[in-house]
């Protein structure tokens, strides 16, 4: 899966959980004070982020320093890419 | 005390949303009641029948509010917003400490836990739980979320007596308006259908299940062919506030809370007997200061059951004899449980302002109720006074005198 993909997948389940609306969901977006989303959401986002992608999302640094859609994209990125080295290296 | 008059009522039911849908499938003597797919294939369940609200998904509720929300906080949201819009109560009055909400249902949401134990049991694990979940399934589920949704900053309380729920808000409400600790109160119940209500009533041979394949036919309350409860949804959402406070803002008072019940029968926690109903229905009219001769109709609780209805026919006649007109709602709506109370109360208001009385539908021959004064076809009838019963499972009876308000008074 190519980043591309992997950024509209998380922005597609974003949208749909969150009734989103897919013009304001800009890297930039703060989830905050653009999206309007809180701290409940938040718990939210990682379940339904854990189940798109298969992978364990557990309160690190840097899970609790995302702020923007950006933010979480590069985050997720990051996880998928380990995830698939893990993969990698098992097989 | 000060005297406690309704301002504003919102209805979500079978027959539709509005006050005004109520009325009009009232009046035109429709049946809220369908066969539904819901309740096929349930090992051992029998009703196939209930009278579900259609049209009401609560999509205008910012989903900030909506995320908490099961179809019963949704119903009372959207009652609770009719009552206040009739009621001319502004957001800076609702966010008023002294203006409170006593809002319950007879239990938290069961969708929202059978929701959280189809994810919960399969692993014994909590990692795919919604955060807002609980907040659909704690016992004031729609208090709290009516709350938050409105602004309300006063008193927010939820009782919860099944059946009785709805009136015992109107009453406590009431109550605490009267002694001065609120000034202005949203009150009422909701409910929302799960096969858990219908399964319990047939677990205890009290739900219908011989009209499954004609379900505008049941339930049938007082009839000598009845069989039992048809389970329902809705919410029934009234603003209370004090006659002082209604009259200087210059709302329209429309009838009074004049006096309210709320009495325990422990002799059988499924089946009041007819001393208890009447105890209960003798203690409102003492609270209300109003003999039982002035009393014109009597909204009854009759929900179809074989026991049920015959026990409280026994008692209003004991009580009352054959003066008032006496009618119930359930032919029409079915049990909307927690919801009837104030569903019906702001029906038994319509009937006051508008002098006629609906009948009770799907009724042919009564024996039990053969002493009273069955409400058989609309009568048009002004009145003044009326009572209204509620019993709920646990032994908790309820009765509510309602009284049409006059500038002379």
């Amino acid at each position: 899966m190519t980043n591309n993909e992997i950024v509209e997948r998380i922005n597609r389940v974003l949208a749909t959980e969150f009734e989103l609306d897919p013009d304001v969901m800009r890297p930039s977006a703060s989830f905050k004070d653009d999206l309007g989303l809180d701290s409940l959401d938040a718990v939210d986002m990682v379940v339904v982020l854990e189940q798109e992608f298969k992978f364990k999302i557990t309160k690190t640094e840097s899970f609790q320093n995302i702020r923007t859609l950006g933010d979480l994209h590069a985050y997720i990125l990051a996880r998928w890419a380990e995830a698939s080295a893990a993969q990698g290296c098992a097989a | 005390m000060r005297r406690v008059v309704v301002t504003g009522m919102g209805v979500v039911s079978p027959l539709g949303i509005g006050v005004e849908a109520l009325m009009e499938g009232l009046m035109a003597n429709r049946s809220g009641i369908s066969r539904l797919e819901v309740l096929e294939g349930i090992g051992g369940l029998r009703p196939r029948l209930g009278g579900v609200v259609k049209g009401c998904d609560g999509v205008h509720i910012p989903r900030k509010y909506r995320r908490s929300m099961t179809a019963m906080s949704i119903f009372a949201a959207v009652a609770a917003s009719e009552a206040l819009a009739q009621a001319g109560v502004d957001y800076e009055r609702l966010s008023h400490s002294r203006t409170g909400l006593c809002v319950g249902s007879t239990l938290g949401s069961a969708n929202a836990l059978q929701t959280f134990f189809e994810q919960y049991l399969p692993a014994t694990s909590i990692e795919s739980i919604r955060s807002t979940e609980f907040f659909k399934i704690m016992n004031h589920t729609c208090a709290a979320n009516l709350a938050q949704y409105l602004g309300v900053t006063g008193r927010v309380v939820a009782p919860s007596a099944a059946c009785c729920t709805g009136c015992q808000t109107v009453g406590l409400a009431a109550e605490f308006i009267a002694s001065g600790k609120q000034d202005l109160m949203l009150c009422g119940g909701a409910e929302e259908l799960h096969p858990l209500a219908v399964g319990t009533f047939d677990i205890l041979q009290a739900a219908s299940t011989g009209f499954n394949e004609n379900p505008e036919s049941s339930p049938r309350p007082f009839d000598d062919a009845r069989d039992g409860i048809v389970c329902a949804e809705g919410a029934g959402i009234l603003v209370l506030e004090a006659l002082d406070s209604a009259l200087a803002r210059g709302a329209t008072v429309l009838g009074e809370v004049a006096g309210f019940a709320s009495t325990a029968d422990p002799g059988n926690p499924a089946s009041p007997s007819p001393q208890a109903i009447a105890v209960c229905m003798r203690a409102a009219l003492d609270d209300a200061g109003i003999a039982p001769a002035d009393v014109s109709y009597v909204n009854a609780h009759a929900t179809g059951t074989v026991l049920g209805d015959a026990a409280e026919a026994e008692a209003i006649g004991e009580v009352f004899g054959a003066g008032p007109l006496v009618s119930s709602l359930k032919g029409h709506l079915g049990h909307t449980m927690a919801a009837s109370g104030t569903i019906e109360i702001a029906a038994c208001l319509e009937m006051m302002r508008s002098g006629v009385i609906v009948p009770t539908r799907n009724i042919l021959t009564s024996s039990c109720a053969c002493k009273l004064r069955l409400a058989l076809t609309a009568e048009r009838m002004s009145f003044t006074v009326c009572l209204k019963n509620n019993f709920a499972l646990g032994g908790v009876n309820t009765a509510i005198v309602l009284r049409k308000h006059n500038d002379e008074q």
